[in-house]
């Protein structure tokens, strides 16, 4: 499938490699170019800078032809923006983003998008281990 | 009214300064407590410190109770997420976001916003008025209706001039609502009203025959 995955941290890099490596058609966004160190090496898809609140940086990163977008940028409220955009103008199949902000995540969850709080999988995960 | 305003920066101050004129309830959300501070001292008690587009801090300040939330920080993922929040969560009934980049207007309008007041278009609107040869303004969008309100400057080549209103084919939908002549008094345009060399014409139309009211006022 072909994704498009905005933001190049730690999670968008190794997400972009994770899916590379499947051999998935990837492309991927960040303001920053420096960002792009973070890829693997054997990285074969496409690194692209842009805003990806910006319709045309979507549109040339070609998510009028992806099948799943990833929004993983570190601001909330960017990453559910760039997620409705492209649920909602580009009417793309899957999308999936990241909300530090439990409260938020329930909500935009409850509103369509495929929300994930690491905060709250996090701290689950570490209740488990230490009550366990 | 009960009227919540998020962003405590210039736009926000201001607006907030005129609220309370009209004798409205306003509250502010500020995340920096330097500005927080300063606005209390100079407003009373009316900004608190907090993330406005968190739907804790909106819960504890009674958002459920509000008429109407503004949201008018610097940054517009923000403005749409406080609008968004207040919208489905608390079910305020209106909400406004002021957005930065003109791009983003539609999108806000597609995910529900009531009213979007896109900043730089109105700066950009403003200064072009301000350029001699600029064509047509907008002065005012009447939004559920479709039609708008603009001024069209009558040059000192148009054809048009020395002409009676009635001789003007006027696109559909067009009317001319005044005429202000450069050195006399405003007057409502009546069929034998002459148009004359500098005259700003007030008319309401609609965004698609707005070029076409343009260019029968002209003459070109």
């Amino acid at each position: 499938m072909k994704v498009v995955i905005m933001g190049c941290g730690r999670v968008g890099a190794q997400l972009a490699g994770l899916l590379d490596t499947d051999g998935h058609s990837v492309t991927i966004l960040d303001t920053d170019a420096y960002s792009f160190r973070r890829l693997p090496s054997t990285f074969s898809g496409t690194a692209l800078v842009g805003n990806g609140l910006n319709e045309e940086v979507l549109k040339k990163a070609g998510i009028e032809e992806a099948d799943a977008f990833v929004a993983l940028t570190q601001g909330d409220n960017r990453n559910v923006m760039a997620s409705q955009i492209a649920k909602h103008i580009f009417n793309v199949p899957r999308v999936v983003c990241r909300i530090y902000d439990p409260l938020r995540q329930e909500l935009y969850s409850t509103l369509g998008v495929e929300a994930f709080s690491p905060t709250t999988i996090f701290a689950q995960m570490l209740r488990e281990k230490l009550e366990s | 009214m009960y009227i919540i305003i998020v962003g405590g920066g210039r736009l926000g101050y201001y607006l907030t300064k005129a609220l309370l004129s009209e004798g409205h309830e306003v509250l502010i959300v500020e995340k920096n407590p330097t500005i927080c501070q300063n606005i209390n001292d100079e407003l009373g008690s009316v900004c608190i410190r907090g993330d406005g587009c968190e739907a804790a801090t909106l819960a504890e300040i009674g958002t459920a109770r509000a008429d109407m939330l503004i949201a008018v920080t610097g940054d517009d993922e923000d403005n749409l997420v406080a609008c968004q929040v207040a919208k489905h969560k608390f079910n305020v009934p209106r909400t406004t976001a002021r957005v930065r980049n003109p791009q983003n207007e539609t999108i806000f309008k597609k995910l529900g916003i009531d009213v979007t007041v896109s900043s730089t278009n109105l700066i950009l609107e403003s200064i072009k008025e301000e350029v001699p040869t600029h064509p047509l303004t907008h002065l005012l969008t009447i939004r559920d209706q479709g039609l708008e309100i603009v001024e069209v400057k009558i040059p000192p080549d148009a054809t048009t001039i020395g002409k009676p209103v009635k001789e003007l084919s006027l696109p559909p939908g067009s009317r001319l609502a005044l005429i202000i002549p450069k050195e006399r008094k405003p007057r409502v345009p009546t069929s034998d009203t002459i148009l004359r060399d500098g005259d700003r014409v007030i008319a309401v139309t609609t965004p698609e025959s707005e070029e076409a009211l343009r260019a029968v006022l002209r003459g070109t």
